[in-house]
């Protein structure tokens, strides 16, 4: 994507008017030309660069062509779509799969492309989508297909929870398959800096208090974020809602029915201030791998964040035990914070029976175990085969099973992307001016802009 | 353009010619630039002027999801984003950000141009080391300063190795000096910002010493010598004679900078994002975020006008000028 005034063709034209400067002395009109042209640049870059970045693909070969979209270019994500893809090929040989992947962290950038490709009416055959509200976008926008027949001939509703197909429906209808899951209520720790000062990792609020303000009297940072990518801030709050609400009123924020203003709600805001005293303060230039990285050499005890910073210790070679640790967040011991990867079938695809056959395969347990191992993460299917997971995974999978299922604000789930980035701006402002009756405000008037359903 | 076809009709006016020839000539050249001038007149006409008008016509409608919706919404995408916490910071830093970053790049600028003019050895060399911040893209100075400010690395290790006790911050600061309320945000200059400053600075203060050399170079001799002559020192004869004469320079180069200033995307995306309570913040972040991850198309593309509002109000006067003196 093209950036304002980087190395683009009025730079050259620039550089070109200060060689001419540099000799002629009537350098004005070229001046100006250059002014007009830089000019002209800003306001395309500003309209335009996005819509113009996307289109490379439509057509092709036809009807045999499955295109698969998603933001999965890099590490273990990119391994498992391979394997899927590669196994794709062979059941269905007729079939010729492209792989239509856009680089960016949480698909940022993948969103927006994928947003003009929709809106152009070139949509790809099948999508990567977080389960939820912003699947809910789609839907509600009406660009998507039902998948109940699909559900019915596979006999999914038996093998995914319920509270994991309500999060993909709407009046009854199904609209994604689930891939992957997520956690996103995991405390991150280090083991050798909690047994140096004779600490365990904390069960609940109270003693995880206790336990910062000992680290903070040893100089080691108690609790790291990062909020550059503003993932970890927003989750640190989600967690402390989750914490003190509990799973069903946590959900009912969700849903609307319980406001902003109510009195939990502040005393949870609350707590997330206290819990500021121990955090870094250079947060606003981390991101959340930064963050793992510090607990991981010790400089800092504790890490919030979802369990795909274990793909990142153990891509680092960071061993579970004695360079990590985990724990599940304070307070929220039998929750289960998800985050899913689902893939739906958008109205209009090129091949919908191309991507229907694909959906049959991410959905199959041999589809699930193929891709969740090589990716970090555990399958949403309950009868998946256990012994292909690493030990983390293992105690994943089980609670999944047996813990009450929540949806996170952070990274998409739980509210409309309107909403979501209304909330983060509220959090960030609230780290930096304590204000939580602010904050309880903004929250407010974000959930009035953007009704909760 | 405009300057090729009044180029073209004033040959029409040449007396010389006859008649018959004059009109076959005359008509014939016209012809010839209008050919030459259609497929940039058709191409800036879509993807300026028309994508504008789009812009300009989805900031107005109630189009804030995935949902295409142009009803007609007058001004409240406008009066959401005055009143929106973070464009309002936007705002703030932009000011800040663009007085900062065009005086010191004149300042220093200014400086390097005259210290190269002072018929130095190996000039060019100087020349090139100077002008070579600006063949970097703005991603790569991001990333570079980004790692020179980090308050745990970057050039604090320095400071601490030299006894310092209270280590700067640079951009992970959330200070905001002098700070009274307006609005929603603290006012005053983000402390954090100054890291931004620094950045921007060092890859375009040999852009302005560029462009003042230009200027250095067109002074004439005569004229310093003259005031030599008259008795006047080397600072005197400089702010006096050869100042004023750089005067159409400086207009140049603040207009140039403020229209990059206000377009600032890459170099903050890279370096520090949207910063601790927005105080990095740019409007284009903003815009790219409302847009893009929030899906208000209708409040992003208001903040995209906003920007080419603020940008006309310094380019409109300055092209008016110009245009003006060609014709006299």
């Amino acid at each position: 994507m093209e950036s304002g005034f980087g190395p683009g063709p009025h730079e050259s034209l620039e550089i070109h008017t200060i060689k001419g400067a540099l000799k002629l002395k009537p350098y004005k009109a070229l001046l100006t030309g250059a002014a007009v042209v830089a000019s002209m640049g800003m306001v395309v870059g500003c309209g335009s660069s996005n819509s113009t970045s996307s289109n490379k693909t439509s057509g092709g070969s036809g009807s045999h062509q499955v295109q698969i979209f998603s933001w999965w270019t890099a590490g273990g994500e990119a391994a498992g779509l391979q394997a899927v893809m590669k196994t794709y090929s062979q059941k269905y040989p007729n079939e010729k799969i492209t792989n239509e992947a856009v680089a960016g962290g949480g698909g940022s950038n993948a969103k927006s492309v994928l947003a003009n490709r929709m809106q152009a009416g070139n949509p790809p055959d099948t999508f990567q989508v977080h389960a939820g509200a912003e699947l809910m976008a789609w839907v509600n926008a009406g660009d998507m297909q039902p998948l109940n027949s699909l559900y019915q001939s596979q006999g999914w509703n038996k093998v995914f929870p319920k509270e994991i197909i309500d999060s993909l429906s709407k009046n009854g209808n199904i609209y994604a398959v689930p891939v992957d899951v997520g956690r996103g209520n995991v405390l991150w720790y280090n083991p050798q800096v909690l047994k140096r000062y004779n600490l365990t990792p904390p069960k609940t609020m109270s003693q995880f208090m206790s336990e910062l303000k000992t680290l903070q009297s040893k100089g080691v940072t108690p609790l790291e974020y990062g909020d550059k990518d503003q993932l970890g801030s927003v989750m640190l709050w989600e967690n402390v809602l989750l914490a003190t609400l509990g799973p069903q009123k946590y959900d009912q924020v969700w849903q609307g029915k319980i406001p902003f203003t109510n009195a939990q709600v502040k005393q949870a805001t609350q707590t997330f201030v206290n819990l500021l005293q121990y955090t870094n303060s250079n947060h606003s230039a981390v991101t959340w791998d930064e963050a793992d990285q510090q607990v991981a050499d010790g400089s800092a005890a504790f890490n919030l964040m979802g369990d795909w910073a274990k793909a990142y210790f153990l891509s680092k070679n960071i061993k579970e035990g004695t360079g990590f640790g985990w724990t599940d967040f304070p307070g929220t011991n039998s929750d289960f914070e998800y985050v899913i990867d689902s893939f739906g079938l958008p109205k209009g695809a090129p091949n919908p029976t191309g991507a229907t056959d694909f959906l049959k395969l991410i959905g199959s347990k041999q589809g699930q175990d193929e891709f969740n191992p090589l990716k970090g993460s555990i399958p949403p299917r309950t009868d998946a085969d256990m012994s292909k997971y690493d030990e983390y995974s293992q105690q994943a999978m089980t609670d999944f099973k047996s813990d009450s299922l929540v949806p996170s604000l952070a990274n998409g789930e739980a509210a409309n992307p309107g909403f979501e980035t209304a909330a983060t701006q509220a959090v960030e402002v609230l780290i930096s001016n304590h204000n939580v009756s602010q904050f309880i405000n903004s929250m407010q008037s974000a959930a009035q802009q953007n009704p909760l359903s | 353009m405009r300057n090729s076809s009044t180029l073209a009709a004033n040959t029409s006016y040449m007396p010389s010619l006859p008649v018959k020839k004059r009109r076959i000539h005359w008509s014939w050249n016209k012809t010839w630039a209008i050919v030459t001038l259609i497929p940039s007149l058709i191409a800036v006409g879509i993807f300026v002027y028309g994508f504008l008008g789009w812009t300009g016509y989805v900031s107005v409608t109630n189009w804030n999801s995935f949902i295409p919706n142009s009803s007609f919404a007058g001004l409240a995408n406008y009066k959401a984003i005055f009143g929106d916490f973070r464009f309002q910071s936007d705002l703030r830093n932009l000011l800040f950000l663009t007085i900062f970053f065009i005086l010191l790049c004149m300042a220093i600028g200014l400086f390097l141009a005259v210290l190269i003019d002072s018929k130095i050895k190996a000039e060019s060399l100087f020349r090139n080391i100077f002008l070579f911040p600006m063949a970097l893209s703005f991603i790569v100075t991001g990333v570079v300063w980004q790692w020179l400010l980090n308050p745990q690395t970057g050039v604090n290790l320095i400071f601490k190795a030299l006894g310092a006790k209270h280590l700067p911050l640079w951009y992970t600061s959330s200070k905001v000096v002098p700070s009274f309320h307006l609005g929603q945000i603290q006012f005053g200059l983000p402390v954090a910002l100054l890291a931004v400053i620094i950045a921007a600075v060092w890859q375009l203060s040999g852009f302005a010493m560029a462009l003042y050399l230009s200027g250095l170079r067109a002074v004439p001799d005569e004229i310093k010598e003259a005031a030599r002559v008259d008795g006047a020192n080397e600072w005197r004869t400089f702010w006096r004679v050869t100042f004023p004469q750089l005067r159409p320079i400086t207009v140049t180069v603040v207009v140039i900078l403020i229209q990059m200033s206000l377009k600032t995307f890459d170099l903050v995306y890279a370096m520090t994002g949207p910063g601790n309570g927005y105080v990095t913040d740019q409007p284009s972040l903003d815009m790219f975020t409302t847009t893009f991850q929030a899906d208000k198309y209708a409040q992003g593309a208001a903040i995209a006008i906003i920007m080419f509002l603020l940008m006309m109000v310094f380019v409109i006067p300055y092209l008016v000028q110009s245009l003006r003196k060609e014709d006299a």
